[in-house]
């Protein structure tokens, strides 16, 4: 079998969709018929196991493997809705240190060989927990979203990336609202394009469907009516090498909309 | 009176698609700005201390302007570009 391939989605702000992305893009892969195996390398403040609705089925951990403690398949998770995915959770109560650069790149080695993908979820920031998170990535996912602080930790983390030897990294801009963007309130997505200097893999509009679907533990990518999950599925597949246009952000659901079409204004 | 109501109804629906507000510029060049610092990894000092340097080398070979010397980083298009502009007085002999 073909070696899998590790990606690493990282973006150095926090809370600007690294994890909602991870569980949705390895969601959107599997659903392609890849298997997938999902790393929450967040040590300490776990949450990819909440986002998938996994939570209540975590015996062993990340660190457990490394230490030992048990082996790799142990520790895997199989997701409830898909036999292609697997999530390997984060320890909860244990600190960054307690996993090394070099164990990471031994387990995620070990997990090539059984997996098409491994998606790595990087906690915020540009400590060890970010260098443990890139250190066996072939390729690297920059989340950001369209506001100054985002784009400018973006520009760092990008910078930071390719001097680990991970090269050409691929933007996904989350959470951009058409609306603001029409209006001039937002920067839009070849003002971040230009200011960053890299190649776009996708963009993702705000959704609120993004907060029911995380309440419940279901990755928005498995309803069909969300934009935001439509964008995830794209996504997968362009990082499957289909070549699928950006898509269109107008939400032909809101009121205003409506009544615009209904009036004839549209 | 029919024609300007259709008016006003028009105006409601279309208002929020105008584009003069605009603080998304205003992002852009504040992030334009910031990152140029970001980049640079040059503290302001140092970037004082360059500027002293680089004035000691060149007032070696040509005389200059010192009070008119401007010297700055700034994007141009997709490359970061260290600009100076050393008015000279005139040449030695």
């Amino acid at each position: 079998m073909e070696q899998g391939k590790a990606i690493v989605v990282t973006s150095g702000k926090g809370g600007v969709g690294k994890t909602t992305t991870t569980a949705n893009l390895g969601t959107a892969l599997a659903l392609l018929g890849k298997k997938v195996c999902l790393i929450d390398a967040d040590i300490g403040l776990r949450n990819l196991d909440v986002v998938m609705g996994l939570e209540n089925r975590i015996v062993y951990d990340l660190i457990d493997v490394v230490e030992e403690q048990c082996r790799l398949e142990q520790a895997m998770i199989k997701d409830k809705r898909n036999e292609n995915l697997f999530l390997l959770p984060a320890a909860q109560t244990r600190d960054k240190d307690a996993v090394s650069e070099v164990q990471m790149q031994e387990l995620i080695g070990e997990l090539k060989e059984g997996m098409d993908y491994i998606l790595v979820d990087s906690p915020a920031g540009i400590e060890q927990g970010f260098r443990n998170a890139i250190a066996g990535a072939d390729s690297a996912i920059i989340i950001t979203t369209p506001e100054v602080s985002a784009v400018r930790d973006a520009d760092r983390i990008i910078g930071m990336v390719e001097a680990e030897g991970v090269n050409d990294p691929e933007l996904i801009i989350n959470r951009i609202r058409k609306d603001m963007v029409d209006r001039g309130d937002m920067m839009n997505i070849d003002d971040m394009l230009e200011i960053l200097a890299i190649d776009i893999l996708g963009v993702v509009p705000e959704d609120e469907g993004i907060v029911v679907s995380t309440n419940k533990g279901e990755p928005i990518v498995l309803s069909n009516n969300h934009l935001a999950g439509k964008a995830f599925n794209n996504i997968a597949r362009r990082l499957e090498g289909e070549d699928i246009p950006l898509m269109d952000l107008e939400n032909n659901n809101s009121f205003l909309v409506k009544i615009k079409k209904f009036v004839g204004l549209n | 009176m029919v024609i300007s109501i259709l008016d006003k109804i028009r105006e409601f629906f279309t208002q929020e698609e105008k584009t003069d507000s605009g603080s998304s510029s205003v992002a852009k060049e504040r992030l334009q700005f910031i990152l140029v610092q970001d980049r640079i990894k040059l503290s302001p000092q140092q970037m004082e201390e360059m500027k002293a340097d680089l004035v000691e080398v060149i007032t070696r070979y040509i005389e200059v302007d010192k009070e008119k010397i401007d010297m700055d980083i700034s994007r141009e298009e997709e490359k970061m570009a260290m600009v100076a502009n050393f008015p000279l007085k005139k040449q030695r002999k």
